[in-house]
């Protein structure tokens, strides 16, 4: 019954198809926590066969990641606040 | 339970997991997008249901679904992004890059995967199969089996976090308060 890592392998290469594809800062983020929930769902697959380190990992992965939204959608408010749009097309001061 | 109603329950779940990921990335409206990312996360919990990680289900939903969710939420609200909302897919020639670099990445999963298959990688639902896990489970409890190495191994790990938490907090605060007179800092002086 591999087909949980499967699953891991469809979600994240879907995550990773939104960040490129996207232009809104807040749902290229949304796709990054799909990122992380896919390789959660890998990593809780794998501690079925190889202890719980596994479940330890992903409790410390969610955590990082609640710090992680808090922090990004602070920066998405005051970029909003700079700029208003969120487009990200439109974020081309550091370009060169 | 059945192995074979398990399988169908996980085979359920999964494809939602899948079509509502689908939905978080085709969405119309940002709104809509958070919404499928919920039952994205959902049905993820679901599936760690069946892989014996009540505790991470329940975290899940209460945390990601709940907490993370909503913040989201908040934000576009505040943002005010739900209706003057424009098509902002990129163009096709990009999109068409974004859909090789992804392919790409999906390739080298799906090769990995079979090589893991091929070393008789054999991973089980619960109640399939004997895990290691299985034991433990029986001897601490669904909780206990993951507080016990928490609080004794990885409890380093564990206080950091803490201060981790700590220091998230106060750099989102002091990125997204509004300008205070005479202190220098926040959006309006960038302008």
């Amino acid at each position: 019954m591999n087909a949980v890592l499967a699953l891991s392998a469809v979600l994240f290469v879907i995550g990773t198809l939104g960040v490129l594809v996207r232009r809104n800062a807040i749902i290229i983020f949304l796709c990054i926590e799909l990122q992380l929930n896919a390789v959660n769902l890998a990593l809780v697959a794998f501690s079925r066969a190889h202890g719980i380190e596994g479940q330890i990992f992903v409790f410390f992965s969610m955590t990082v990641a609640a710090a992680e939204a808090a922090v990004g959608l602070a920066i998405i408010i005051s970029i909003f606040r700079h700029y208003e749009t969120v487009d990200v097309s439109s974020f081309n001061l550091l370009k060169w | 339970m059945d192995v074979t109603i398990l399988n169908l329950v996980f085979y359920a779940l999964a494809v939602v997991a899948i079509g509502s990921a689908l939905g978080v990335v085709f969405g119309r409206s940002p709104v809509a997008s958070l919404l499928f990312m919920v039952s994205t996360l959902g049905s993820v919990a679901g599936i760690y249901v069946l892989l014996e990680a009540h505790f991470l289900a329940a975290i899940q939903v209460m945390v990601y679904a709940g907490a993370i969710m909503v913040l989201f939420l908040f934000v576009i609200m505040l943002l005010n992004l739900g209706h003057d909302y424009q098509q902002d897919l990129r163009g096709w020639a990009f999109s068409l890059l974004a859909l090789g670099v992804s392919g790409g990445i999906g390739g080298l999963l799906v090769q990995r995967f079979f090589d893991l298959e091929a070393a008789g990688l054999s991973l089980g639902l619960a109640g399939v199969g004997a895990s290691e896990l299985d034991a433990s489970i029986q001897e601490l409890g669904a909780l206990g089996v993951i507080a016990e190495p928490l609080y004794t191994t990885y409890v380093v790990p564990f206080e950091i976090t803490g201060i981790l938490l700590l220091v998230a907090i106060v750099g989102a605060l002091v990125l997204a308060k509004r300008n205070v007179e005479g202190s220098g800092r926040g959006g309006e002086d960038l302008q």
